[in-house]
């Protein structure tokens, strides 16, 4: 029973700035939750809230079946992990996973118990006489989690844990959260504001912007499927290419006009769905990998488009072709084996199979 | 090929010159600090000096004319026995031990328990009160002697040692206070956010995260308070008169110098004991002393 719900709950600073502006949000038991957004989002500010490190303005939380709004942080049952480790420099490893027990009163064979038993799973059984000091970034984060595991508390919680890794260390630590996760099962809420730990480590990820939930899902079901023209561009890297376009009538049934220049079919299955957005201006949202080299294949809602490359980035497994339309970056995926040269034209495939069509004044997703 | 040794070796020898400059820059820098070191050396060690090699010799070979007198010939301990048979003296050495650890004490218990809340428990109008507690540090000790004997004179405190108990803490609490506010602020928050989580209430958190922490920075208030109490001379001047309540400070001098006969051998060998608890206490804890004034300075 570890469930963590917050019923519209909104933070707000000396009466008037609003950090969090009435979110709710289900938390199911053993649940793997990422709350991911840009600075200022609000996520960390939930975060915190959830853990009693800051009051509540208004609404309700609860854990585990009990309202706790009024309940200091020791008494929530939580366990957290903090961007800078916050490992008790003056004590051992050994007595930062101890402290909170010993201050619970844990008899002394427990506490080792259990220190032994998070050091087996964190693979740190060698550091425990050593202080923070002495131990490297990605070990202290593993003491961090150690502090947290040892307390067998009912939710974890992570603000942004990975921050203060090298790029290396980071993806490595982000498998072993993963794994610590699957070991010792419990519910967990992760801040980042990388989308890439948010796709790779949730069950389901929730994308924040400015104080409100844009959209609550599976990482596949965000990538695929985002609500907001924000949840499509933050999702996904490189991101979403957006193209203000108008959605016409043209010689194959409807089509979408980006510019003067470029008309582009829309596939027959969407064709319905669009119909009623005709003549609007609209924004055409299409990621990278939809916009690849040049197959002289007839699918349905794959268009050819043409554009001189500005920018070639290799990158081993792919190649990313930057070039301009209509003035707008566009940033296309093809095969590293595509012989790309900034300045000359490229044919490209586009694939409208993959389309989302936005509109501008609300920024839903159609 | 060899225009290609030519501009190799161009290259080699404006390395050598450059490397040659820096390193005869950093030579006269060094003999630059070392003039200096060498002048501020002689002008504060030879006054000690000097009171070690009196206070090594009998009254005769202190007043007599000839002779180097910068060296005892014929050294004798006689002005450290006589000095320490002295009731009088046990009295101001006891009286100074007393009345030092009771300031440290005092003042460091108020001083961390005062910084912690100011610095960290974030109360309406923490920090307007710790900008006045620094303020209260800045009127000098001379301004308020006067309504402080109006004070222990309302209390029957006058010539009673233990006044200078009460009254040393108002010196050093805010110093000491202050110090402490910059040590405490320099630890990360998330510090006590994980004890707070970790279950430990605010007396927990000051006596297992924040003390153990911030020792460096304890010291160095602790070496402030024993240094205000120890060597403190106008407060026990102007409010204790008896000899058996007179401190080390004024003891000395009004015990020692009798109208116009100066006891020169006792008076130095009375000064070198007298300044040898600090000394020791300095020499056992300077690191900890440099690091609390630093990082105090950097980050608070």
């Amino acid at each position: 029973m570890s469930q963590v719900s917050i019923r519209k709950v909104v933070k707000s600073y000396d009466g008037d700035v609003q950090a969090v502006k009435g979110i709710d949000l289900e938390i199911e038991d053993h649940e793997f939750v990422v709350l991911v957004g840009p600075s200022g989002c609000g996520k960390s500010t939930t975060l915190r809230m959830v853990a009693g490190l800051e009051e509540i303005t208004d609404g309700e939380i609860w854990i585990g079946g009990d309202i706790v709004n009024d309940v200091p942080p020791r008494d929530r049952d939580i366990a957290m992990v903090f961007q800078n480790y916050a490992l008790y420099p003056h004590m051992s490893v050994f007595d930062n996973m101890a402290f909170g027990l010993k201050l619970r009163k844990v008899p002394k064979p427990e506490i080792k118990q259990r220190v032994d038993e998070a050091a087996r799973i964190l693979d740190i059984g060698e550091l425990l006489d050593r202080k923070p000091k002495a131990l490297s970034g990605g070990q202290r984060q593993r003491v961090a989690m150690g502090r947290a595991i040892v307390r067998h508390p009912k939710v974890f919680l992570f603000d942004e844990p990975l921050s203060n890794l090298d790029a290396k260390l980071r993806v490595q630590m982000r498998t072993e959260i993963k794994k610590v996760h699957q070991t010792v099962n419990t519910t967990t809420v992760y801040v980042t504001h990388d989308q890439v730990e948010a796709m790779t480590l949730a069950d389901r990820v929730v994308v924040m912007n400015q104080g409100v939930i844009e959209q609550v899902g599976p990482p596949q079901e965000l990538y695929h499927n985002p609500g907001t023209r924000f949840v499509a561009g933050f999702i996904g890297s490189p991101a979403m290419n957006f193209l203000p376009c108008r959605v016409q009538n043209g010689a194959g049934g409807l089509t979408v006009r980006v510019g003067d220049s470029m008309v582009l079919p829309v596939p027959p299955a969407r064709k319905e769905r669009y119909a009623s957005f005709k003549d609007r201006e609209m924004i055409l949202g299409l990621r990278p990998e939809h916009l690849y080299e040049y197959h002289d294949d007839s699918k349905p809602g794959v268009a050819r488009v043409e554009a001189p490359a500005d920018v070639v980035e290799p990158m081993g497994m792919e190649t990313m072709v930057h070039f301009f339309v209509n003035g707008i970056p566009v940033c296309a995926r093809v095969d590293p084996a595509t012989h790309a040269v900034p300045g000359e034209t490229l044919p490209l495939s586009a694939d409208l199979n993959h389309m989302h069509l936005i509109e501008p004044e609300t920024g839903r997703v159609v | 090929m060899s225009s290609a040794t030519t501009t190799a070796n161009a290259v080699a020898a404006t390395r050598r010159r450059h490397t040659r400059s820096l390193a005869s820059q950093r030579r006269w820098a060094l003999y630059g600090s070392y003039a200096a070191l060498v002048v501020f050396v002689i002008m504060f060690l030879i006054p000690p000096f000097y009171t070690v090699m009196t206070s090594l010799k009998t009254s005769a070979e202190i007043s007599a004319q000839s002779g180097n007198p910068w060296f005892a010939h014929n050294p004798t301990l006689s002005n450290f026995i006589e000095l320490i048979e002295m009731p009088d003296f046990q009295y101001f050495f006891m009286n100074s031990v007393m009345i030092t650890v009771v300031t440290v004490v005092v003042s460091m218990v108020i001083s961390v328990m005062a910084a912690f809340s100011l610095a960290r428990m974030g109360f309406w109008g923490s920090s307007t009160l710790a900008t006045g507690v620094f303020l209260t540090y800045l009127v000098p000790a001379s301004l308020l002697f006067i309504p402080l004997f109006q004070i222990l004179g309302f209390l029957g405190l006058i010539n009673n040692v233990w006044c200078l108990a009460l009254v040393y803490p108002t010196l050093a609490v805010p110093f000491c206070t202050w110090i402490m506010i910059g040590y405490f602020s320099s630890i990360p928050k998330e510090l006590d956010e994980a004890a707070l989580i970790d279950g430990a209430g605010y007396v927990q958190m000051l006596l297992k995260i924040f003390i153990p922490v911030a020792m460096p920075g304890i010291i160095a208030a602790t070496i402030f308070a024993f240094t205000v109490s120890w060597g403190a001379f106008l407060y026990p001047m102007a409010y204790l008169y008896s000899m058996d309540q007179m401190v080390l400070t004024v003891g000395i001098i009004s015990d020692l110098v009798r109208g116009d006969v100066f006891q020169w051998g006792k008076i130095m060998a009375a000064s070198v004991l007298a300044a040898a608890p600090p000394v020791i206490i300095y020499a056992f804890l300077m690191d900890y002393y440099i690091a609390g004034l630093t990082s105090g300075a950097t980050k608070g």
